[in-house]
């Protein structure tokens, strides 16, 4: 089977399962996994067939693997789309394949396969258990097909956008994800919660999908295609560049650019629309791990990587364009303040929330500034250790939803870290693997793949000389170590707060297998892009990441140049960070006790208030009242049903004022009148008596006699 | 056979009737019978259409399929008829929904022969509309159209029928009556009204010609309004939208259907075969207009749509939003005629229609099956059906997000073709569409919101008011709708290349 052909078929496994589960097999909950996680399978067993023969493709970069066919007549000529796997193509399949299958594994035993219905389950709400021999056991989740179907067809929308040579079918994948993302947020539709939270995921979203459309219309307009290559050429590059649209002095290139990124601030929830994704996190976690971690939010940094050169057309490599400065602001800005929001959460899949947030943050930042292989590398290693992180907080979810069925206490909440502690010896696998997440996620040096990756950002930010940026992200850095050792000291250190704690119970091996496999790559993918020049271990391994990804774009990118002060920066906020953490929260027993619980931190900067109020409330109003009552039924229908009364009133007047006087009374009855009157008044003259008659036949006959005689003749 | 080749529109046309006038023949009690009959017979012309569509030849320029009989030979008008890209893409979408209309109306027991004989009559209203090419015939056939849907609203409608179907009759009648008086001007001006032939002498009078004691600019563009206003009414522009609402709600449901799927489909038909290619310059000049008009349906409809209780309303002013996206394309090829924005443009919104039949009918027809169980639309008293009717919630999400226009289902490829062809002509009015883009996703989230989701709903869930599931008959009328869908979200090329060819010869 050539390449090519290959790339074509990696999505179809999923949305095959989709319409397989959908259609046949959804009665059967060991049918539709099997599909399902064999769908998976398949796709990550040809992704990775790519993604090997696409390393033994020498000049990748300049050679991709790439075929299209034409799909849309438009006027004389057709739009064409196809696949295209370029260096940066081949790596980001790598993870999402792996990820995917991962995460489709771990649901199996996520939604307790393999247990008994529960008693009161219904379709709509998680299980809440069912009793067995007199103990309470987890239950399987009563949807379970459905979850494996919205996984497939989730999971082509993924492949898609990673395969897509054009913006438009990018585009395609990147709203399939968005429905997907709505139908697993919402995946417990009975919670009002979750329901609301589908809602304003695919709202707020589709806020940078409306401004992300006009940007591909005003790209396709101006270019004629939607094709990567074609528009990725110099020529093309240099002409964007140097028209001026007149908005905000951006050139064509910086309006598109920014249009596109707008759909990258709804989809990687940047500020300002990053409202939705703390809020997605009441769907079940391996959609948390996968969609709002792993894969869909990393789709929007995917998409800046990709139309990188757009952005930085008309940069000479010094002085950021206005568009890069936009981006740049946007990511670090992002990124310092989701940090600090993270510090004082205490659901344990909302701190990850937030750390997501603001990583992606760190990912936009760097390539505001023109970090493009260092954005790339944090994007990867960040799937993998975010990935495993929300696994590993589902696995701890899992175990305290197995104490809390052990006590019997429902309200206990089993996602407050302040409900839990202790862990580690319950749930080994998981406190292990989650402390290599964790310690990825802070940037510990040397070891983990988050250090390399962070680090060469900041490494950037310091070689270009943009400090602000440097500065910041360094601060978000330390927060974020110090929010992460927070979050193990509190779920698995000390002693177990509560009695559920005390009964947690590690997770079935579906569930560990993949907490294992990320924590591998989640330290060793870090390796593979070791700076040359960095003291001792430098050199040892090459640094195949730079050199490969960097060879996807036409002037392949210079690696920063060596400097001590990024480097201790990394490390010094990555230590101070965790040690900080595991010191102030070591013997932190409840909430009262946290000092860090500021209000305005714990209410997120009262972001979904002031939307609320501001836009949300406003809107309603417009629609129901002013739209709905005001303007149609109001003003428009009441000009309408003037129309009405004039037409009766006109009607009426001609009846009142003609018809009846004129028509009906004068012409009409009067001319009855007239004729009874003419008759009643020539009664006297019919007596009956013969004489008479003759007498006044002989008149008429004398005077219509005379009158002929008169005129006629004479 | 050749009988049947060279004949093939008028039996298209007309087959519809023959069969209503057979139906006066059959027993009145015979519900079963009638229904059947009357849904076999509206499944020839289908078959027909794809026999058309089969024999077409979409490289070839200009009318196909033509006949033309001596009619009213007095003032010079003639039956002629004859379909290119654009109507034949009309003819199948009609041909099309109008069984599936039947087979949903099959839950109507009140006096079920007049019902399917005004239906029969319908469908030959709605093709005449689109085979015509001849004035006279073409607004006959738009009045005809009318009369039987005014009867299916006032005798089998809902609560409000009375006021809906009036409104609805007088407000299209009155958008009419200026057509009426334009198109006996061309008519008197010309001897014919043929339109082949009045493409050509229309627009080949000069400018300083003089008709009828004013200037030919000052009667075209009077002319023009008196087509534009008749049209705009019928698909309907902000503001002649409010019978919409009322008359689709009212409707029975297959009415609904018809009256989404296709009559509105009409107006927008009357700017691409008229108004267009007769006022070419008007629609230049004018386009900015059309295009706000166009905007304030696509913006308000949305809007609108949002701020609905009831469940039917909330669709029908949905449709007020989409056909919104048809009439900006329109406005945009008016106004860049002769690029490949206008072939775009027009391209898209011919699709749009398309589209637009199919996800209005199905999204109607949704409604009518949930309304059929609960003789209630209001939204408050749904919510938490889902776990009751599973394949119901299933299909109805699935054919909201065709209406959202999710990407790979069939509405996308459309919309996307408008904004792309209407971009860069009509920056600002895109960008400002761009707003009901964003509300048509909270309309419909609102809508499976408040249908489908939330905690399960005790009340519809036992004894008497226990929700059943959707049947196999609705099956059979909502999956080719469903498949469709999918398909032109896929491919659309295949019907894309006939639209496209046509518009490229037009515009």
């Amino acid at each position: 089977m050539t390449t090519e052909l290959l790339i074509w078929l990696i999505p179809l496994p999923p949305v095959l399962a989709f319409f397989l589960i959908v259609l046949f097999t959804n009665k059967s909950k060991a049918l539709s996994h099997s599909v399902g996680v064999g769908a998976a399978f398949l796709s990550f067993l040809g992704a990775m067939i790519v993604f090997v023969r696409a390393l033994g493709v020498e000049h990748l970069g300049e050679h991709p693997f790439e075929s299209s066919i034409p799909w849309l007549p438009t006027g004389e000529t057709w739009l064409e789309i196809g696949v295209l796997i370029d260096p940066l193509g081949a790596a980001v399949l790598f993870f999402v394949a792996i990820t995917i299958f991962m995460i489709f594994l771990y649901s199996v035993g996520y939604h307790n396969f393999g247990q008994p219905a529960g008693d009161h389950d219904h379709a709509g709400l998680p299980p809440h258990g069912a009793t067995v021999h007199g103990h309470t056991v987890p239950s399987v989740e009563p949807m379970y097909s459905r979850f494996f179907a919205f996984l497939g067809l989730f999971a082509f929308g993924m492949y898609v956008l990673v395969i897509s040579d054009n913006l438009l079918t990018m585009f395609v994948g990147w709203e399939i994800m968005g429905l997907c993302s709505y139908l697993l947020i919402g995946f417990w539709y009975g919670k009002p919660s979750a329901r609301n939270a589908a809602i304003k995921a695919f709202m707020t979203t589709r806020i940078g999908d409306v401004f992300m459309l006009i940007g591909i219309a005003f790209l396709y307009s101006v270019t004629g295609t939607l094709s990567f290559r074609e528009i990725f050429n110099e020529t093309t590059l240099h002409t964007l560049a140097s028209v001026p649209t007149g908005v905000l002095g951006l050139s064509a290139a910086g309006l598109i650019a920014v249009l596109l990124f707008i759909g990258t601030v709804g989809k990687s929830a940047q500020f300002p629309l990053h409202v939705w994704l703390p809020d997605a996190m009441e769907g079940p976690t391996p959609v948390s791990a996968m969609i709002h971690a792993a894969t869909m939010v990393s789709a929007g940094v995917y998409a800046v990587i990709r139309m990188f050169p757009l952005l930085t057309a008309g940069y000479e490599g010094h002085g950021l364009t206005p568009e890069m400065t936009f981006v740049a602001f946007i990511g670090t800005f992002t990124a310092i303040f989701a940090a600090t929001i993270a510090v004082a959460q205490n659901d344990i899949k909302r701190v990850l929330a937030y750390s997501t947030i603001s990583q992606l943050g760190f990912m936009i930042a760097a390539l505001g500034i023109g970090a493009y292989v260092a954005a790339a590398f944090h994007l990867i290693t960040h799937a993998f250790f975010k990935a495993l992180l929300f696994l590993g907080s589902g696995s701890v979810i899992h175990g305290m939803e197995h104490g809390v069925l052990h006590t019997g206490n429902h309200k206990v909440d089993p996602q407050d870290m302040f409900n839990m502690g202790g862990l580690r010896k319950k749930m080994p696998f998981t406190f292990w693997t989650f402390l290599i997440g964790g310690f990825a996620l802070s940037g510990f040096p040397l070891v983990t793949a988050g250090f390399w990756s962070k680090d060469e950002i900041l490494a950037d930010a310091w070689y270009h000389h943009h400090y602000l940026v440097f500065g910041t992200l360094a601060l978000a850095a330390f927060l974020t170590a110090f929010y992460t050792m927070r979050q193990i000291t509190l779920t698995f250190l000390g002693e177990p707060r509560t009695e559920e704690a005390k009964h947690a119970h590690e997770t079935p091996w579906t569930m560990t297998t993949p907490l294992v496999v990320l924590s591998f790559f989640a330290i060793t993918y870090g390796w593979v892009g070791i700076p040359e020049k960095f003291p001792l271990i430098g050199g040892i391994f090459p640094n195949w990441f730079h050199d490969f990804v960097g060879h996807t774009l036409a002037e392949v990118p210079k690696a920063p140049e060596f400097s001590w002060i990024p480097l201790l920066t990394s490390i010094v906020v990555a230590l101070g960070g965790l040690a900080a953490g595991y010191f102030v929260y070591r013997n932190v027993k409840t909430p009262a006790e946290d000092k860090l619980q500021i209000p305005v931190l714990k209410n997120k900067w009262y972001f979904d208030e002031i939307y609320n109020a501001v836009f949300i409330k406003p809107a309603l109003w417009f629609s129901e009242v002013f739209v709905s009552k005001w303007m149609d039924k109001g003003f428009i229908d009441g000009i309408l049903h003037i129309f009405g009364p004039i037409t009766g009133g006109v009607g009426s007047a001609i009846r009142n004022y003609f018809d009846v006087p004129i028509i009906n009374r004068l012409i009409g009855d009067g001319s009855a009148d007239a004729t009874w009157w003419v008759g009643k008044n020539l009664r006297p003259i019919q007596t009956g008596r013969i004489q008479q008659y003759l007498i006044l036949s002989l008149i008429v006959i004398f005077v219509v006699g005379g009158l002929l005689y008169f005129f006629l003749l004479a | 056979m050749e009988f049947i080749n060279d004949h093939l529109l008028s039996l298209i046309l007309f087959l519809p009737t023959i069969a209503a006038l057979i139906m006066l023949f059959l027993p009145s009690g015979e519900t079963k019978l009638l229904r059947w009959f009357a849904f076999a017979t509206s499944l020839i012309p289908f078959v027909l259409t794809l026999v058309l569509w089969n024999n077409f030849d979409p490289n070839a320029t200009g009318f196909q399929f033509e006949e033309k009989y001596v009619w009213y030979e007095a003032i010079n008008s003639s039956f002629h008829l004859g379909v290119d890209g654009i109507s034949l893409s009309m003819v199948l979408l009609t041909t099309f929904l109008t069984p599936l209309a039947i087979l949903a109306s099959f839950s109507v027991t009140d006096r079920v022969k007049p019902y399917m004989m005004l239906f029969l009559f319908l469908e030959t209203g709605m093709l005449g509309v689109f085979m015509a090419l001849d004035l006279l015939i073409f607004f006959v056939f738009w009045e005809i159209g009318l009369v039987p849907m005014y009867f299916l609203i006032n005798q089998w409608g809902s609560a409000n029928r009375d006021y809906a179907s009036l409104k609805f009759m007088i407000y299209t009648m009155g958008g009419s009556l200026g057509l009426l008086l334009a198109v006996q001007m061309l008519g008197v001006l010309f001897g014919t009204y043929d339109l082949l032939a009045l493409y050509e002498r229309w627009n080949s009078l000069t400018a300083d010609s003089v008709l009828l004691g004013m200037s030919v600019g000052t009667v075209k563009t009077i002319a023009f309004w008196a087509f534009a206003i008749a049209f705009a009414v019928k698909v309907p522009l902000w503001p002649f939208h409010t019978w919409l609402p009322d008359a689709h709600t009212e409707a029975p449901t297959a009415g609904s259907m018809i009256l989404a799927g296709v009559l509105l489909k009409l107006g927008a038909y009357g700017f691409i075969r008229l108004v267009l290619p007769l006022y070419p310059l008007e629609a230049k000049i004018f386009a900015g207009v059309l295009a706000v008009l166009a905007v304030g349906a696509i913006v308000f409809g949305a809007f609108g749509s949002f701020g609905q209780t009831d469940f039917k309303r909330l669709v029908a002013y949905s449709s007020v939003n989409h056909m919104g996206f048809v009439v900006l394309g329109i406005a945009a090829a008016g106004l860049a005629a002769g690029t490949a924005d206008a072939h775009i443009a027009m391209s898209g919104a011919v699709l749009q229609m398309f589209n637009h039949g199919l996800s209005a009918a199905g999204m109607f027809f949704l409604v009518g099956v949930i309304y059929e169980r609960t003789h209630t639309r209001n939204l408050n008293d749904f919510g938490g059906l889902f776990p009751l009717v599973p394949i119901y919630g299933g299909i109805l999400i699935f054919t909201s997000m065709a209406s959202l226009g999710l990407p790979g289902l069939n509405g996308f490829v459309s919309e996307f073709m408008v904004v792309r062809g209407a971009y860069p002509v009509l920056t600002i009015y895109t960008v400002i569409a761009m707003l009901g883009l964003l509300f048509t996703g909270a309309y419909i989230l609102k809508g499976i919101k408040s249908v489908l989701h939330g905690p399960m709903n005790e009340h519809w869930a036992h004894g008497e008011h226990k929700l059943t599931e959707i049947n196999t008959r609705e099956l059979f009328v909502i999956v080719p709708l469903m498949a469709l869908m999918l398909i032109l979200g896929i491919w659309p090329a295949w019907l894309l290349e006939v639209i496209n060819k046509a518009v490229v010869a037009l515009f």
